[in-house]
């Protein structure tokens, strides 16, 4: 039984997509028309076992960030089926779930909380979160004061702390000065190490073949290519330079 | 289908932290703070006062603290209501992120705008009590009775909040709403007032009810009618568990509307 498994996953967006006032709504009716779905995945079968990793590779619209959200149950898919035996964190954009006008301390509750984690394992991990962030001085401070670096510090810090059985990571580590990024390898190393499942996207081509024992390619929704970093790649710069 | 570990957190601590966000984002960069919710029914009790005493001439010598009576619960319930309308919009970014249960999300906001309630409430208490009423047993029903109004404002909210990521539109029925309760609850006029044939219709309404429940209970010492407080608790429940259906069946769309 694999840890996260798609079978045939497809998942479609109506391309008004968002806010739609009752005045679109109701022309639609009028007329008959049905917006045409845009299909972020189609058809997109994988399995991963405990303790692997995998590494998402694409170009923008790819489909990767829908890939993560219906592995962190945040949305179903239109076809096929989604299975994810454990549990998931997600370091997805920046401080997501952040609020500008909080301080430091008061959104690792509030990030912790959303994370899962209980009340009592956020005060006991607390200390932990802080001192691994490094941003102990700031913690009394609104966000909003914070730079874009300080902010992703603290958020893959909660992250990491959830202890989840799959991380997933999306080109978030890009921010923050180099010393920090390798403090946050060391760290995924770690939790690689122990065992757990890191979800990746990402470009570089190193981490990729160290972290991961499994590649997949997505370009526009399709599964082009599922196989070891390496061969994926390879296969994917060798694509991307006859386009250049 | 979609076979997913459920989001293993803790209801009470998520809740906890949600409203602690809204009242902290809410106040901190306001120089009154809390004591706006002061402020705002005095305010309206002062000029409503004013109206009905020195333009129309009003019977009572209670005016203000029967004002008071109908605006504690009117203000906690359209402040609330409106407030939770748009909450799971404006937490888009939690909401498209983390799996979180997302009834949490209206109802922290309508209970984070109990801190408001309890304020009123305090005021309205040291009002009726500055007017020279006594506390009496029945003061045991006022928990009661404000209950079933969160129970209710709970309801409505989980459907409108729900409608609002669909149609954006939804918020402004709600102020549209809320403008017109104002007048359809006795606020600054009495129970007594009402026409027969509309009163059933009064009864039904869980936030005239209060209202009447409340003045029965702090100006004239009695218990509320029993058929009444039956309709209070029906209606409220009734449109909890509605809410709670419509925001079930709405759910599943809400990723790709938000």
């Amino acid at each position: 039984m694999g840890l996260i498994e798609f079978e045939h996953v497809s998942k479609a967006f109506s391309r008004t997509g968002g806010a739609r006032l009752l005045r679109a709504y109701l022309l639609d009716r009028l007329h008959h028309r049905r917006p045409e779905p845009h299909f972020a995945l189609s058809d997109v079968s994988f399995s991963l076992e405990r303790g692997q990793s995998l590494a998402v590779i694409g170009r923008n619209g790819a489909g990767k960030s829908t890939l993560l959200s219906l592995v962190a149950n945040l949305c179903r898919p239109t076809s096929g089926s989604v299975t994810v035996r454990g549990s998931v964190a997600a370091l997805l954009e920046l401080g997501s779930g952040f609020h500008p006008d909080l301080t430091g301390a008061e959104n690792v509750r509030l990030n912790a909380s959303l994370l899962g984690l209980s009340r009592h394992q956020t005060e006991e991990r607390f200390g932990s979160i802080v001192e691994f962030s490094e941003l102990g001085d700031f913690m009394l401070d609104p966000l909003r004061t914070w730079s874009s670096g300080m902010i992703m510090r603290l958020a893959f810090s909660v992250a990491i702390h959830v202890d989840p059985d799959i991380l997933m990571i999306d080109e978030v580590l890009a921010v923050g000065d180099q010393r920090f990024q390798i403090k946050c390898l060391d760290r995924i190393l770690r939790f690689w190490n122990e065992g757990k499942t890191l979800l990746f996207v990402s470009h570089f081509p190193e981490l990729v073949q160290r972290l991961c024992d499994k590649a997949i390619w997505l370009d526009q929704g399709r599964l082009i290519l599922s196989g070891s970093p390496e061969e994926v790649l390879e296969a994917y710069a060798a694509d991307s330079s006859v386009d250049a | 289908m979609i076979s997913n570990v459920a989001w293993q957190g803790e209801y009470t601590f998520l809740l906890s932290t949600l409203i602690q966000k809204d009242f902290k984002v809410r106040y901190r960069n306001m120089s009154l703070g809390v004591f706006w919710s002061l402020l705002n029914p005095l305010v309206t009790m002062a000029a409503l006062t004013f109206v009905f005493t020195r333009i129309f001439s009003s019977p009572s010598r209670q005016f203000p603290v029967f004002v008071l009576c109908g605006l504690v619960p009117f203000n906690f319930f359209t402040l609330a209501w409106s407030a939770a309308t748009s909450s799971l919009v404006e937490n888009a970014s939690i909401m498209k992120r983390v799996p979180i249960p997302r009834v949490t999300v209206p109802i922290a906001t309508v209970l984070g705008n109990c801190v408001h309630l309890l304020i009123q409430i305090g005021l309205l208490l040291s009002f009726v009590l500055a007017f020279g009423n006594r506390i009496n047993w029945y003061w045991l029903w006022l928990p009661v009775v404000w209950g079933f109004e969160l129970v209710f404002v709970c309801g409505m909210a989980l459907i409108t909040s729900a409608l609002n990521i669909f149609v954006r539109d939804t918020r402004y029925v709600v102020e549209s709403v809320n403008t017109l309760l104002f007048w359809c609850v006795p606020i600054f006029y009495g129970f007594e007032r009402i026409p027969p044939r509309f009163v059933e219709l009064y009864r039904y309404n869980p936030i005239a009810a209060l209202v009447m429940a409340s003045r029965n209970i702090l100006l004239d010492g009695v218990s509320p009618a029993p058929g009444l407080l039956l309709k209070l608790a029906f209606v409220s429940v009734l449109v909890l568990l509605l809410g709670l259906l419509v925001f079930r069946k709405l759910e599943p769309g809400f990723y790709e509307y938000l």
